[in-house]
């Protein structure tokens, strides 16, 4: 099939895939920090809360844009332009699964495989401050500028612990194709242990993971250290004179950074979409399992309903499960889907620890904030990319 | 299709150049020297230098100029204020521009032996495999030196930034 048909193919699919997650992945956060916090969440629109993005996207959508009189109007306009295009981009060189093959048509699940693309992120989200950066400065709002400028401070400085935790695994995997790198991460210990970045030898990369998602914690602004927004300090820091889509444009920017950097994360340090035991020993049939457990436990509380809407919604959602099941196991269904779950499931596991933290740890002082990157993560992180260094150099 | 990606890129960083001289406050400067940086890195790209053009991105466009642009929010300084020019400035400055332009041109070709020029996408050197291999082989003694002179760079910084401070 033509290369250009198929691109536009896949990057309507995979534009599609990624907006509804990003709004689902707010409806998720919202509710799981309710039920952390003995609350219910969402639950006015549609069964349990579910069209609730899309209300929001509608209220939005329809609220009236205010210019303030005393922003500069250029970069004011320009920033939640910049802040989402570089957001959305970088999802291009991300793969979601192996070489797959349709009818007559061979093709990668990933918009492009690029030799260099772990630097491409790396570079796209050192773009990424200057949309933030500007708002707060464009704002002409001293709790934006304050926001803006902490916000360029700690990139800077968690972008380089960032990037050593990246190079180390890097070392031992030896490529920067993203693709490269998962098959580089193929395979098992004693048959059962994965050949996982964090497990593999010569020396396993727990620490460079665990510097990883620290600094990715503070690379998207989000707590404990969304010292940008900090609301008790700064009303909402730099988008605080932004409203309508503008606002939703940062807001969006900020959960496609961590859309990603939980892709990049898995991909380098987490095996990618490999799954967690071979499928000798039948993790294919893992997916199948896990939707059959929830289509049953939904249909049995259908059957002995708790509240009167119960009786409809928790069925079809059954049903809509064992379905989803039975495609795993479809002759050709099955191949796409198998990697494609193992994938999501770790990228979820990531996001769901963004939303854990979020729940659970208060936020850092700002001073704390800076002296944590460059007296505890700089130096553990060269540390640890030194030892590995040497254990590659003396193994190879 | 090389040619007119070429094209676009070569206009937007010419562009943004002259902006960067024409602006007259300095955070449109920086953000034109970005767009000066990120339509290099494309230019780099298109020539096959790929290692080199993520390098442009992350370490000038990525992290340079943030702080460029941090120190000029820091100090949240304002327009430049215009001197009056002078006279003679507006009817020379143009004739006497394109003077130079003709002499560094023609400088460049006649010192400058003559190549076959450049082809895009010719260049297949520019992985990260291949300048790595040039730097700590060929290139080992002057890469050393050069870091070792960054190093000394960073100790200075230091100490005239902690001599202000007490």
């Amino acid at each position: 099939m033509n290369f250009l048909i198929l691109s536009l193919i896949k990057a309507a699919i995979v534009a599609f895939v990624l907006m509804t997650t990003l709004a689902y992945l707010q409806w998720i956060e919202r509710k799981v920090i309710a039920h952390i916090q003995l609350r219910v969440g969402p639950r006015r629109v549609g069964p349990h809360g579910l069209l609730q993005p899309l209300a929001d996207v509608i209220k939005l959508l329809t609220k009236e844009d205010m210019l303030p009189s005393h922003v500069n109007k250029v970069f004011y306009f320009l920033a939640p332009f910049v802040a989402v295009t570089f957001a959305l981009i970088a999802i291009a060189v991300i793969p979601f699964g192996p070489e797959i093959t349709i009818g007559p048509v061979h093709t990668y699940m990933q918009l492009t495989d690029i030799n260099i693309g772990v630097l491409f992120i790396l570079g796209l989200s050192g773009m990424g401050v200057y949309g933030v950066a500007l708002a707060g400065w464009a704002s002409n709002n001293k709790y934006s500028l304050m926001g803006g400028l902490r916000s360029s401070a700690q990139m800077i400085s968690y972008e380089l612990p960032m990037a050593l935790a990246i190079a180390a695994p890097l070392l031992m995997l030896n490529t920067l194709s993203f693709r490269e790198l998962v098959n580089g991460q193929a395979g098992y210990y004693l048959g059962f242990i994965p050949r996982w970045a964090i497990f593999q030898g010569p020396f396993p990369q727990i620490f460079s993971f665990l510097l990883f998602l620290i600094a990715a914690f503070a690379e998207t602004n989000r707590i404990p250290f969304d010292l940008p927004e900090a609301e008790n300090e700064l009303v909402a820091g730099f988008h605080t004179e932004y409203s309508s889509m503008k606002f939703a444009a940062f807001f969006m920017a900020e959960y496609a950074n961590m859309v990603t950097v939980s892709c990049v994360g898995t991909l380098l340090f987490l095996g990618g979409w490999q799954p967690i035991f071979p499928a000798a020993l039948g993790s294919n049939f893992v997916p199948s399992l896990v939707f059959v457990i929830g289509g049953l436990i939904c249909l049995y509380h259908g059957f002995h309903p708790a509240r009167p809407f119960d009786r409809i919604t928790l069925p079809i959602a059954g049903v809509v499960f064992l379905g989803i099941a039975a495609a795993f196991v479809a002759p050709v269904l099955g191949p796409i889907l198998v990697p494609l779950f193992w994938f999501a499931s770790k990228v979820g596991v990531i996001l769901f620890l963004y939303i854990w933290v979020r729940g659970t740890l208060p936020r850092f002082r700002y001073d704390q904030l800076m002296r944590f990157a460059w007296t505890f993560m700089f130096p553990v992180a060269v540390a640890n990319l030194m030892i590995t260094g040497l254990l590659v150099a003396l193994t190879a | 299709m090389d040619v007119i990606l070429f094209l676009i890129f070569a206009a937007i960083a010419v562009i943004c150049a002259v902006n960067l001289v024409v602006q007259t406050h300095p955070i449109s400067s920086a953000l034109s020297l970005v767009g000066v940086m990120g339509a290099l890195a494309a230019l780099y790209l298109l020539l096959g230098g790929e290692f080199i053009a993520a390098a442009q991105l992350v370490v000038y466009a990525g992290a340079i100029m943030v702080l460029f642009v941090f120190v000029i929010m820091l100090l949240n300084a304002g327009r430049e204020q215009k001197s009056k020019k002078r006279s003679w400035v507006k009817f020379a400055g143009i004739p006497l521009l394109l003077v130079l332009l003709g002499l560094i041109s023609f400088l460049v070709q006649s010192v400058i032996p003559e190549t076959e020029g450049v082809t895009l996408g010719g260049f297949t050197h520019g992985t990260a495999l291949d300048i790595g291999r040039a730097l700590f082989t060929t290139y080992l003694l002057p890469f050393e030196v050069t870091s070792i002179l960054i190093l000394i760079a960073i100790l200075g910084a230091i100490v005239l930034a902690r001599k202000e401070i007490d």
